[in-house]
Order: C-alpha cells, then structure tokens, then sequence
C-alpha cells in the first residue's frame, strides 16, 4: 500500500514536473504577465486612489487593497492556466492523450495539472508578497500564511476552470466564464472595496462563492487581525474544490475514454 | 461495384462459443498466453456500431496488421485495446491484464504510436524522451541511459535539443516510435506509422519493426498500405464495418482468397475490347471506370491477344493484398 501510493504520488508529479518544466523556459516572461497587470492595480489604485478613499475600517486603501490584489491574482493565475493552457495541452497539442499512453492515468493527469495551478498562484503570490514587503504594506509575519492560502485558492479555481474546459470546445467559450463568473467575482468580493457597501443580496450572492472567503483570509493574515475562527472560510474554497474536481474528473472521463 | 463473395470468411464471433469470459484455462506456463484476447468486443457510438462482436488472439512475438477501410473500427479497437475507450460488451485482456479494469498496469509494458504524431511542442526533442520516462516511472541513470540509446536509434542525436516544429514529418514519427520504447515494451501499437512518410522513412521504419520482432517484440499495426502490411505482417486481421471479415497470414489470403494472377487494361476503347473477350469459367472481370480487371489463374492468352491492341495499356501481375482488400471490401469509397 506504501509503495503503490508513493508510485501514484510520483505520477502526479511527473504531470506537475512536465509543465513546470515548460513554464521554467520562459520563467520571465511568464511572471511578467503574471504579475505586472496586479502590481499596475496596486500601484495606480491603492496610491492614485487611494488617495481619495482616505481609510478602509483601519487600513489605508493600499493596504485594504493590497490583500483584495494577491487573492484575486491567485484566482485569475490558476483560472487562465486552468482554462487556455489546460485546453491547450488537451486539445490543440493532444499532450494529455499522449499521457494516457503511459502509466499515468487520467486521475492523475486531472490531479498533477490542479497541482500545477496551485503552484502558479503560489509564484503570483509570492510575487506579490515580495512587492508589499517592500512597499512596507505587510502588517504581521502571519503574512507567511498567505502562502499556503493562495495555493488553496489556486487549486479550487483550477478545478473550476477544468470544469468549464471539460465541457469546451473552443477558446471562446471561456470567455463566457471569465465575463459571467470571474469578473463579477473580482468586483464583488471585498477586493477593491469592503463588503458592507454591497446590497444584503449581493453579498450573500458573493459569500456562495469561493473568492470572498479567500479575500477575507488573507486581509486577516496581511493585518495580523487574524483569528481561529477565520479558518471555517477556508472551508468554501475547500468546498469548490472537491465538487469542481469531481465534476473535471468525471467529465473528462467521458470527453477522452468514452 | 461491390464483389460479394461468399468465401469462407471465418467470422470468429460466430463461433459458437457461449462465453465471452476469459477464462485461464489453458495449458502450460504463463508465456504461452496470448499477449492480447480480444472476446465479441462490441462497441456503439450514437447508436451505431463501430466494433461489432470482434474477436481474436494475438501470440507472443507476431506482427499483426489490423486493416479495414477508413471507418472500419481499427482505431476504436486499437484505443479500447489500451484501456482508453470502454467497450461495450465483450472482453479484453493484454498481456495478462484485465482491460480496462488494470489497463494502467498494462499500458506500463505497451509502447503505442499513435496516428497523428503527439509530441510534446513545449519541449525539446530530448525532453520529450526525459518526460515521457517520467511518465512510466523511469528516473535517475536508467532513463538517462535509455534516452540515449533511443536518440541513437532515431538517429536524432543531432537534433537533441530541437524543438519539435523543427523536425520534419519522418523525424516526428521516428521521435514517436523511439518514445514508445522508452518503458521496454513487450507489445508495441503502431497506428498509421509510415502515413505521409517519403519512401525513405518508411524504409527506415520498416527496417527498425522487422528489428524489434526479431528482438521478440509483438506489435500490432493498422496501415492503409497494403504493400507495407505485405512485407511486414505475418498475419492479417481484416475488418470492415465494425466486424471481422478475415484473420490470416497475408500468403494464406493471397492464395485462398483470390485468383492467382490479375490483369489490369486501360486505355481508350478498351469497353468495346473487353466485349471481344470470351470469358472461360474461372476467369473474373471487373470493370472500375476506365480500367478492366481480369482475375484467374492463367490470364497469358489475353495477354498475348492485347499485343495487337496500341491503344490499351495494360499490367500483368501476381495478385497482391491490395486486390484482396478490394475484393473483400468493396470499391466503395468510404467516409472518413
């Protein structure tokens, strides 16, 4: 039992090594397009903006929006490699099926890849993270813990967005996705401003969803304001995660061992 | 135009044979087993079927051909084969392994070719090899070593740290087949090789297959070349519509299935010509379009009559699989 749990343990990370891989040719330029468009919103809204806002509850604006930044950058790294990337290794290159030639099953393939994205939003927030330390915006050491948060947050909208490439047939179609889902998600979270300014049924329409919970986690660790109790939010990203990966797993099953 | 012979086609699903279950009763070591048992596999898309009750054995140390016309259901088997389609009924097992139940544990000692080329495009020619033993569980020295090797084999040392797209179409497909050595395979799956190849490659290839049986490898190939399935094969399985129409070495088809000689006429005017020519019991004539096909044992004294015609062209011949394949399967042209 050890040891075929250690063989399957190495399969999926043979899935994880190949598109880190892939991702360490062009290390750079991919953590530019990670992370130049969130650090331009931190820096043109927190200070430009920010400027007018004044105060958010205690924090200066920037240091409101900072947290808001890092969780939606862990959402959107996964979400884009989730979606464009995923579809591609699937589809247009047939990688996944050339997988499935080996003794990798597509159980692993569908793992090591929710992996993969996890580890994307890890490099987004770490990046990130860095930034703030300098810009002085970390409040606590518990900020360490954000680290580990923004995987979660990276593995539930990863498998997510394999759900919606499960089902696609071509890009287009995530642009349904992003513009229904995600982009709402972003504005209506407590990223860019708090929660109690939204409607009663907004808010409760945003709590059914993963981000606000990951937002409200890493504004408490960023500030140090965090306590146990903030733990039960994690349990919706968490949540998200086992039904979406359920779905992606079943419906991939269909669309490639039918 | 389609010749329905009833020729004694053995129809392996009709043999009465209640079970469809695999059973391990038979006789002697372990290594006797087929490498694969195929049982009344049947399969259905929408409705149709695609694989309609097939059944066969596969022994250790063939080389196999499945052919059958665009359509037939060679690929639906070569994919439920592997464990990556689920049949519908039937049974399946290759190299011991319950398929698809353990058809992950199989797949480690298989090597596949798929029909388009899959390489990876993100990587390296020689990343390609790394990853791909990553894959199966090969790491450390083993896998180096093994990379190698099969660089060498491909001849594609030269091109080790070439993108894919900088390779040419024989290249990919010799990088295919070197990958699918990478775990030592005991069963290798070709599905199209040599497709789009210029004769050159296709040579090498053939040469490096006629290698790996000698070596004592079985494989399992679907071409739509009967030349190549000729040379290479020691056993037909010839499908269409979904069902088995034949399964015999490609000497036996030739010999039982068709006349010995065939005589092929074109050129203008050879309707009018063919009218001329009295036919004696035994011999067969075929018109497609512009062309007339003579079959039988001694075609000589057509020949000898078509010296005095300057307008027709014509070609005598031993008969071939490809005439075969025709007889069996039809003229018709087929959807892809």
């Amino acid at each position: 039992m050890p040891e075929s749990v250690s063989l399957a343990a190495a399969r999926v990370f043979s899935i994880w090594y190949r598109n880190a891989l892939v991702w360490r040719k062009s290390a750079l330029r991919s953590l530019l397009g990670t992370f130049s468009d969130p650090l331009l919103y931190l820096l043109a809204f927190g200070y430009g903006l920010g400027r007018f806002v004044g105060e958010v509850g205690e924090l200066t604006y920037v240091v409101f929006l900072c947290s808001g930044i890092i969780a939606s950058s862990a959402m959107n790294a996964a979400t884009f490699e989730g979606l464009y990337m995923a579809y591609t290794r699937m589809e247009t290159n047939k990688t996944w099926e050339s997988i499935l030639s080996t003794s990798v099953g597509l159980p692993e393939i569908v793992f090591g890849e929710i992996l993969w994205m996890g580890t994307k939003s890890v490099i987004s927030v770490i990046a990130i993270l860095g930034v703030a330390l300098l810009l002085g915006l970390v409040q606590s050491w518990m900020a360490v813990l954000v680290i580990p948060v923004g995987f979660l947050c990276g593995i539930c909208f990863g498998a997510m967005a394999m759900v919606v490439t499960s089902y696609s047939r071509s890009y287009e179609f995530f642009l349904y996705y992003v513009t229904l889902l995600i982009t709402p998600m972003i504005l209506l979270s407590g990223v860019f401003f708090p929660l109690s300014s939204l409607p009663d049924g907004v808010r409760l329409a945003s709590a059914a969803l993963p981000l606000q919970h990951v937002v409200i986690v890493v504004r408490a660790l960023m500030t140090g304001s965090v306590e146990l109790v903030d733990s039960v939010h994690l349990l919706v990203p968490l949540l998200f995660l086992l039904i979406a990966g359920f779905i992606a797993l079943t419906q991939f099953r269909k669309r490639l061992q039918n | 135009m389609k010749s329905s012979q009833n020729v004694s086609v053995s129809k392996v699903g009709e043999i009465p044979e209640p079970a469809p279950q695999i059973q391990d009763d038979r006789p002697g070591p372990q290594t006797d087993r087929p490498v694969a048992i195929v049982r009344a596999l049947q399969k259905s898309y929408a409705g149709k079927p695609v694989v309609d009750r097939v059944s066969f054995d596969i022994r250790k140390g063939e080389f196999c051909g499945l052919l059958g016309p665009n359509g037939a259901g060679k690929t639906t088997i070569l994919r439920m084969l592997v464990g990556n389609s689920m049949p519908d009924s039937g049974s399946l097992e290759v190299l011991g392994y319950p398929v698809p139940r353990e058809a992950r544990r199989m797949r480690a000692r298989v090597g596949i070719v798929p029909q388009s080329d899959n390489l990876d495009p993100d990587l390296s020619v020689i990343e390609n090899l790394f990853v791909y033993g990553r894959y199966f569980g090969i790491a450390g020295n083993v896998l180096e070593m093994r990379v190698h090797e099969l660089l060498t084999f491909a001849s594609l040392t030269d091109w080790a740290g070439s993108r894919i797209n900088q390779l040419s179409g024989g290249m990919m497909r010799r990088l295919s087949i070197a990958r699918a050595l990478i775990n030592k395979p005991e069963l290798l799956i070709l599905d199209e090789p040599t497709t789009g190849l210029d004769p050159q490659a296709r040579h090498t290839i053939w040469q490096q297959l006629r290698r790996m049986q000698r070596e004592g490898m079985t494989l399992i190939l679907t071409t739509h070349y009967m030349e190549e399935a000729e040379r290479l094969c020691d056993r037909i399985i010839l499908i269409d519509n979904g069902a088995l129409l034949a399964d015999r070495s490609p000497e036996q088809l030739i010999s039982e299935e068709i006349e010995a000689h065939v005589l092929e006429v074109h050129g203008s005017g050879v309707s009018e010509w063919c009218g001329t020519v009295e036919l004696p019991i035994g011999v067969r004539c075929e018109k497609v379009g512009e062309t007339v096909f003579f079959y039988g044992e001694n075609l000589h004294w057509i020949v000898d009559r078509l010296d005095g015609e300057s307008r027709l062209r014509y070609s005598y011949r031993p008969a071939n699989l490809e005439d075969v394949f025709l007889k069996l399967t039809g003229r018709d042209l087929r959807d892809a």
